[in-house]
């Protein structure tokens, strides 16, 4: 039957969508400003009509800080995992297929980033460079391509003996020609897949970042520093952390199952089952 | 021109062997091939054609090395061009076509795509007006329905129809030599004669010459002008096509042609088995004998 694989698909896109449709149209969703509409008198409230998942200890609304939270999250999730595919593919493309002393350093780099944890290297990166989205982009961006890079350099070793790629060569093309035309269209499933499952590291990476007060900026709204806010009240105000806990958990549970649901959908060996 | 097109001197390829010499897979390999001509290599698998093919494109892959020789091409020296300005000639006045035309396409891309590149790489053309061009070299190769095949993939196309697709693709450019390995050993015996034909007539059109390289005496017989046998890494015997055929010198090349079965004879009766081969041949040849007569195993 296909339901059991199809099903990782189907909920993973629907979560993402969530969370995506909530950030693009925050504004619509929520009359709310997620900082300025600090309402003392009205702090700690329970979720209501009003404030459907309550307000935090300044008086300001759960839902809208959860909103415009997800698109601090996605927006630095995508764009960190774009930068990690991108140094993974040219790191892995170029390897596999030039092998040689060129695939050594690159192997060896890579090693070397597995070995260090990723949050704790780039948690030093942002001690270095300060708070804010532009640090988390090179900490988060730069700390994760290790996966990208094995996966591509792999696929690229299996692909590069192929009729086509010795054809191409004999054809004269050069070397990024054919590593562009002729090997990354024929890798595009696995390292999609990756990337995938690597915008969902981003973004609970980013979560914890922000939550040690390394990440974003308060009083801008992040998942990762709402938690921080209202931890200490976690027993009298559970909204206030329940909210963007369960945020960072739908989001990245929907990347990790969208992943796994192409990785099934795009092997062949999986459709055969099916 | 007058002279030669290309001229393979002493052409040795072997791998480095880190106690002691390399090991030779071709040895001191020499001969010519004039403009427009079409000169056949035959030999048994393993014995140095591809590799000798490949070494003139600079294509060899490690541990594969030119160990010797020259291959002058229009006063250069090929074997020891900068790896830019060979790459240039690859595709543009040199090509090459190969056995399995199954894999030689790009799964992903469309077949007037993938012609049409070559126009975008070695002319320089823009891809609005190398598309045309694709589609005429279609039509060159004899394939029908050329607009409509040029926005097909590979495997909505036939093996025969793809081996056409590369043809066309190494003939784009109107190249000075095509190199043809084993180019009709995947494909069927009547579209093996239409693909032997097609080249034959592109080539003739073009003025490109061919060193067409095969196992098959037959298509070396219908094909070529001159042949040269190789085998065990050495050219045994290089002659005109017609010559060889009714008068072979060398002792391998008569065992060979003597093993050729014929339509009606019996089986055995009357003509050579291969595996008799060294029992025809000269014994007293002294470099090939020691090499290649002995049984398996023995040898030094």
């Amino acid at each position: 039957m296909r339901m059991p694989f199809r099903l990782n698909l189907t909920l993973g896109l629907a979560l993402v969508s969530l969370v995506i449709l909530g950030a693009v149209f925050a504004p619509l969703l929520t009359p709310h400003d997620p900082i300025l509409d600090a309402d003392l008198m009205n702090s700690e409230m329970p979720p209501s009509w009003d404030h459907w998942f309550g307000t935090d200890s300044q008086g300001r609304d759960v839902f809208a800080r959860v909103l415009y939270g997800a698109r601090v999250s996605l927006t630095i999730g995508i764009v960190a995992q774009a930068i990690n595919s991108t140094i993974g593919i040219a790191l892995g493309l170029s390897a596999g297929y030039w092998g040689g002393w060129w695939d050594d350093v690159v192997n060896g780099l890579t090693n070397l980033m597995l070995a260090i944890p990723s949050l704790v290297f780039a948690l030093a990166i942002m001690a270095v460079l300060g708070p804010g989205v532009p640090s988390l982009l090179i900490a988060l961006g730069l700390t994760n391509w290790s996966w990208s890079c094995r996966i591509t350099r792999s696929a690229v070793m299996s692909l590069k003996s192929q009729g086509y790629v010795q054809a191409a060569r004999t054809l004269g093309y050069g070397d990024i020609r054919i590593m562009l035309t002729q090997l990354l269209p024929n890798i595009v499933g696995p390292v999609l897949v990756m990337a995938t499952l690597g915008i969902g590291e981003a973004v609970l990476a980013e979560a914890a970042l922000s939550f040690l007060g390394l990440g974003i900026r308060p009083p801008a709204p992040s998942w990762g520093n709402m938690l921080t806010d209202a931890r200490e009240a976690i027993r009298s105000v559970p909204w206030a952390t329940i909210f963007p806990g369960l945020a960072v958990f739908v989001t990245v549970l929907g990347f990790n199952l969208l992943g796994d649901g192409m990785r099934d959908w795009l092997d062949p060996r999986m459709q055969v089952r099916a | 021109m007058s002279g030669p097109l290309l001229d393979i001197r002493g052409l040795t390829i072997g791998i480095p062997n880190r106690s002691g010499p390399p090991v030779q897979i071709v040895r001191d390999l020499s001969f010519d091939i004039l403009p427009g001509e079409i000169f056949g290599l035959v030999g048994e698998s393993g014995s140095g054609k591809s590799a000798s093919a490949l070494a003139l494109m600079g294509l060899n892959r490690r541990p594969l090395t030119t160990l010797r020789g020259q291959a002058l091409y229009g006063g250069q020296d090929l074997l020891a061009m900068s790896r830019r300005s060979m790459r240039k000639l690859r595709g543009d006045r040199i090509s090459m076509i190969f056995q399995e035309p199954m894999s030689a396409l790009n799964p992903l891309a469309r077949i007037g795509r993938q012609i049409a590149e070559m126009f975008v790489l070695h002319r320089g053309l823009s891809w609005s007006e190398a598309g045309p061009k694709a589609v005429e070299a279609l039509a060159a190769v004899q394939v029908p329905d050329p607009e409509g095949r040029a926005r097909a993939y590979p495997h909505q196309l036939s093996g025969g129809l793809r081996q056409r697709v590369m043809i066309a693709m190494a003939m784009a450019c109107g190249p000075d030599l095509l190199i043809a390995d084993e180019p009709t050993t995947a494909l069927d015996v009547t579209v093996q004669a239409e693909v032997l034909r097609l080249i034959r007539g592109l080539c003739e059109r073009q003025g490109t010459a061919v060193l067409l390289i095969s196992h098959d005496l037959g298509v070396i017989a219908q094909m070529c002008q001159r042949v040269g046998v190789m085998a065990n890494g050495r050219l045994l015997e290089l002659r005109d096509a017609k010559a060889l055929f009714t008068d072979p010198r060398h002792p391998y090349t008569q065992g060979l042609l003597a093993a050729l079965p014929r339509l009606g004879s019996r089986a055995t009766e009357g003509r050579h088995r291969l595996a008799d081969l060294d029992m025809a041949i000269d014994r007293d040849a002294p470099d090939f004998a020691a090499t290649y007569l002995c049984p398996r195993g023995e040898a030094a």
